[in-house]
């Protein structure tokens, strides 16, 4: 089970490449080192370009979660 | 014996953080002026700024009239570089698609789609790259070559003019270089 809590969720749904990554790069200095957040999306790319977006740039994917229509990704801020 | 082991493990140290390309950054040209191409190179730009690399566009060649503002007019240009200036697309909403533009169709109907498809625009990605600090760099040699001027050009935050050595150095320490 999920051992965090989310201090907020994003909807970034409708959005195409490459703006859920630049959306989620302009979120992270407004978050607290260790805040998670829950970021909903309705682009398949981005089940590949979060964990990219995260390696590249030192933060971390939590979790990812598909549902129909829907992808729910958790992402922590780490520095 | 050890001394001389942790010199050397410092000598390769300060060779490492010197080596080429060993910067978290993307050096890319943009050479061509279709309007995909510009497109693929702004995504690209936006993308590398948001994994948190530093990113510099070199605009050269048919790539430099993207970044013509339609509102702006400048004087002072002869008979050749007025030619120019009307055959070449006047700003990045003028570019056309490099296949399939068939008279104007194509490139109406690939903006429709985008739209209907919520991709950002031309115009919309620009404004974003310079909010994520994309710096463009414009060929001094081709505006000449073309008879463009600095002052016809896009008001953007981040904008210098250079030449190859300005791009040469940026790209020297990148560790993405590409051409567009």
């Amino acid at each position: 089970m999920s051992d965090y809590s989310v201090s907020k969720t994003l909807d970034y749904k409708g959005l195409k490449c490459p703006m859920p990554i630049v959306k989620i790069s302009q979120e992270m200095p407004k978050l607290k080192v260790g805040d998670v957040v829950e970021v909903l999306t309705t682009d398949p790319g981005s089940l590949s370009d979060f964990p990219a977006w995260a390696k590249s740039s030192g933060n971390e994917v939590l979790e990812t979660k598909q549902e129909t229509g829907l992808i729910r990704i958790f992402v922590r801020r780490k520095k | 014996m050890a001394l001389d082991v942790e010199k050397e493990i410092e000598a390769i140290k300060a060779q490492l953080e010197e080596r080429p390309g060993a910067k978290k950054k993307l050096s890319m040209i943009v050479f061509s002026g279709d309007l995909d191409k510009h497109i693929a190179s702004m995504i690209i730009a936006t993308g590398a700024a948001a994994m948190g690399m530093e990113v510099v566009l070199f605009y050269t060649f048919w790539g430099t009239a993207a970044l013509r503002d339609p509102a702006k007019k400048v004087g002072g240009k002869n008979l050749i570089e007025k030619m120019f200036g009307v055959m070449l697309p006047r700003g990045r909403d003028k570019t056309k698609l490099s296949n399939m533009h068939m008279a104007g169709m194509g490139t109406a109907m690939i903006k429709a789609i985008m739209k209907k498809k919520n991709v950002a625009s031309l115009g919309e990605m620009f404004e974003i790259a310079a909010q994520l600090g994309v710096k463009i760099v414009i060929c001094e040699m081709s505006m000449d070559l073309m008879g463009l001027k600095r002052e016809e050009m896009i008001d953007y935050p981040n904008m210098s003019v250079g030449g190859v050595a300005t791009f040469l150095a940026e790209a020297a320490e990148s560790s993405v270089q590409l051409f567009l």
